[in-house]
């Protein structure tokens, strides 16, 4: 099988963001980068379906210089090689999708794997957007997924409020994942430095045929209000429940 | 919770060192991160308290690649560069210094030693299975009455048809209970220091666990006795000859603690500030008063310095162009640092300070063993003022 796993790098959960001056981006100053969490469930998956049945596993981010980063670790996890769009610009979903979309076609895969969203801006248009640029089945915010290689077909299960809904389908498809798909694996030291060897190519919007005419522009960005300070409780447990208890009555007015 | 693990990125590279690693050596030290968070940092005071060694690791740790990563990959190494290697030795020592230990003697002291000391076919016998975890190693040089004076050691090999009959006790033997082989340092019949490669099921070999350790409680130490235990000549380390072989290994080990007391250290420091940010008294958090502030800064200082010192020795490494003294001067000044780091972070916890609920005791009371083993503050003094003065003042 021949699977295409799109990556986002986007900023650590854990980061505190703070809006850059002019209100339309963020301070990237100090940010760590990682790949966005729903793509890791992606690209274990493939990993998987590849140990499972053979195959490739290509990975694809679109971003600037420092994206080659969260290649270079899905690479180590253990995809085979990447494709980096290079790209400096500001872009929308739109956009993205359509260039995630010449490299998918340019290679013919079996399947393409993504998270269900990023958790940057939470858009989840991209997975969507190559589907319908591809013309290709999708199923979105997978929990399991099972190849069926014999008859090209896959059983998706989706995750629905309250229930869990199973969906079959014939691949080429998109599938996008949801957490609790797997979990995903360490890069261990040694692929670390095997990662080091494989190919990771550099394509541009330009050479992909791609013109950045951006629909959506983000217009202006605010910090959410401040929260007062935590409280924090410590001493005895039980003088702390008491406590606890009379603040969440007089204090917070929830009981 | 955002707030506090943007000043942790902050405390942990405070001079922006980052920009002077590679993307694999920021990938290698992650990666052991993750690793120690998840599988390490959550048990810690309770196996440190139980004085266990999480032995159920062993496997994990080998996957991940942490037993002679440096080496070559036909030796199941994965070519690691020397800062790579170090750190990974600091990301387990944040964890505990017990664990780095366990890292330290399989890699920079047993694998080591046959890698740079044995032959061929001791090297493709021992060292895969060694980074699979599937054979543990020890180290054997210090003895209950030479420890900074390895040279005067009693354990000998006496030669007989086909090998050697080794006599002797070796003492603060780390991993010693948990060893497949230990490589016993001992004199042959010229009195000539050589290493053998001692399986710890031969007849005559025992370990006796010390269990009366108030310090690296998580690591297992043991006391090595050799009655008269039968080495074949294939397990002699062909190339080891005299005291500058075992000292050869040593300096692996030290540049590891070089390293890894960064670690202990970037904890303890971490630790007291997130305390001191949320711990009111007097109407305010405790990080709002001058004396904290001043101690915790002393604290980054230090770790910075360390920190510092530990890159350049790497890239010294790296070049080829490293000598055993800034090793020494390193390892002193490190370990010294972080156990400065350590006390002061237990004060600023108060009364919490002194449970293993939070870290920082816990790395205090096994740092006294890092100040103290693989060549004491006191000799590594010595090493350097022996290099600096050309006077010998042992």
């Amino acid at each position: 099988m021949k699977i295409l796993v799109m990556v986002k790098q986007v900023p650590d959960t854990a980061t505190r963001i703070r809006v850059a001056e002019g209100n339309a981006s963020i301070v990237t100053d100090g940010i760590k980068w990682v790949i966005n969490p729903y793509d890791e469930f992606a690209i274990e998956e493939a990993l998987r379906i590849k140990e499972r049945l053979g195959g490739e596993v290509v990975v694809v981010s679109a971003g600037p210089q420092r994206v080659e980063e969260a290649i270079r670790q899905t690479l180590a996890m253990g995809a085979d090689r990447g494709v980096h769009i290079k790209t400096d610009e500001a872009l929308d979903s739109h956009v993205v999708a359509q260039a995630l979309a010449a490299v998918a076609r340019a290679e013919n895969f079996d399947l393409i794997l993504t998270g269900k969203q990023a958790v940057d801006d939470d858009a989840a248009q991209v997975g969507p957007l190559v589907a319908v640029f591809l013309d290709v089945p999708q199923v979105t915010v997978v929990l399991k997924l099972e190849v069926d290689a014999e008859h090209q077909r896959l059983v998706a299960e989706r995750e629905l409020e309250g229930s869990i809904e199973v969906v079959e389908l014939p691949y080429p498809a998109v599938i996008t994942a949801q957490r609790g798909l797997n979990e995903p694996r360490y890069p261990t030291l040694p692929n670390i430095m095997k990662a080091k060897k494989k190919e990771v190519r550099v394509e541009s919007l330009q050479a992909l045929g791609i013109v950045p005419n951006v629909k959506v522009r983000t217009v202006s960005l605010s910090e959410p209000p401040e929260r007062p300070a935590a409280k924090i409780l410590t001493g005895d447990p039980v003088a702390a429940a008491h406590q606890l208890v009379e603040l969440l009555h007089a204090e917070a007015k929830v009981i | 919770m955002a707030q506090v693990d943007n000043s942790t990125s902050r405390i942990d590279d405070y001079f922006d060192l980052d920009s002077q690693l590679s993307s694999d050596e920021i990938q290698v030290r992650d990666a052991v991160r993750k690793f120690v968070d998840a599988k390490v940092r959550p048990l810690a005071g309770q196996w440190w308290q139980e004085g266990v060694f999480p032995t159920e690791l062993i496997p994990q740790l080998a996957e991940l690649g942490v037993f002679g990563p440096t080496l070559p990959e036909k030796y199941g190494g994965a070519e690691l560069t020397p800062v790579a290697y170090g750190l990974m030795m600091q990301e387990l020592e944040r964890g505990d210094s017990g664990l780095r230990s366990f890292a330290s003697v399989q890699s920079g002291l047993a694998m080591y030693a046959i890698y740079r000391y044995g032959s061929e076919a001791q090297r493709l016998q021992y060292l895969p299975q060694m980074a699979q975890g599937k054979i543990i190693g020890c180290f054997g040089l210090t003895e209950p009455d030479a420890g900074s004076d390895p040279g005067s050691m009693r354990t000998v090999a006496t030669s007989v048809p086909g090998g050697v009959r080794i006599t002797g006790v070796k003492r603060w033997i780390t991993n010693g209970n948990l060893a497949q082989i230990a490589i016993v340092w001992a004199k042959d019949d010229q009195g000539i220091i050589r290493g053998y490669i001692v399986p710890t099921d031969a007849p005559g070999f025992s370990a006796r666990h010390i269990a009366t350790k108030a310090s690296m409680r998580m690591s297992v130490t043991s006391e090595l006795y050799l009655d008269n235990v039968f080495v074949p000549q294939e397990n002699q380390l062909v190339e080891s000859k005299g005291l500058g072989s075992p000292l050869g290994c040593l300096t692996q080990a030290r540049y590891g603690i070089a390293w890894g007391t960064i670690g202990a250290a970037l904890d303890c420091v971490n630790v007291a500030a997130s305390y001191a940010q949320t711990r009111i008294a007097f109407g305010k958090p405790i990080a709002a008063t001058q004396l904290v502030q001043e101690r915790l800064v002393d604290m980054l200082s230090l770790t910075v310095n360390m920190q510092l010192k530990a890159l350049q020795l790497g890239r010294l490494y790296q070049s080829g162009g490293l000598r055993y003294p800034q090793v020494s001067l390193t390892k002193r000044d490190n370990a010294r640092s972080a156990l400065v780091v350590a006390r002061m972070a237990r004060e600023i916890l108060g009364g919490n300070g002194i449970s293993v609920d939070y870290s920082p005791i816990r790395h205090l009371a096994n740092l006294e063993t890092v100040d103290t083993y693989e060549g004491t503050y006191e000799i590594h003094t010595l090493i350097v003022g022996r290099d600096m003065l050309g006077e010998s003042a042992f």
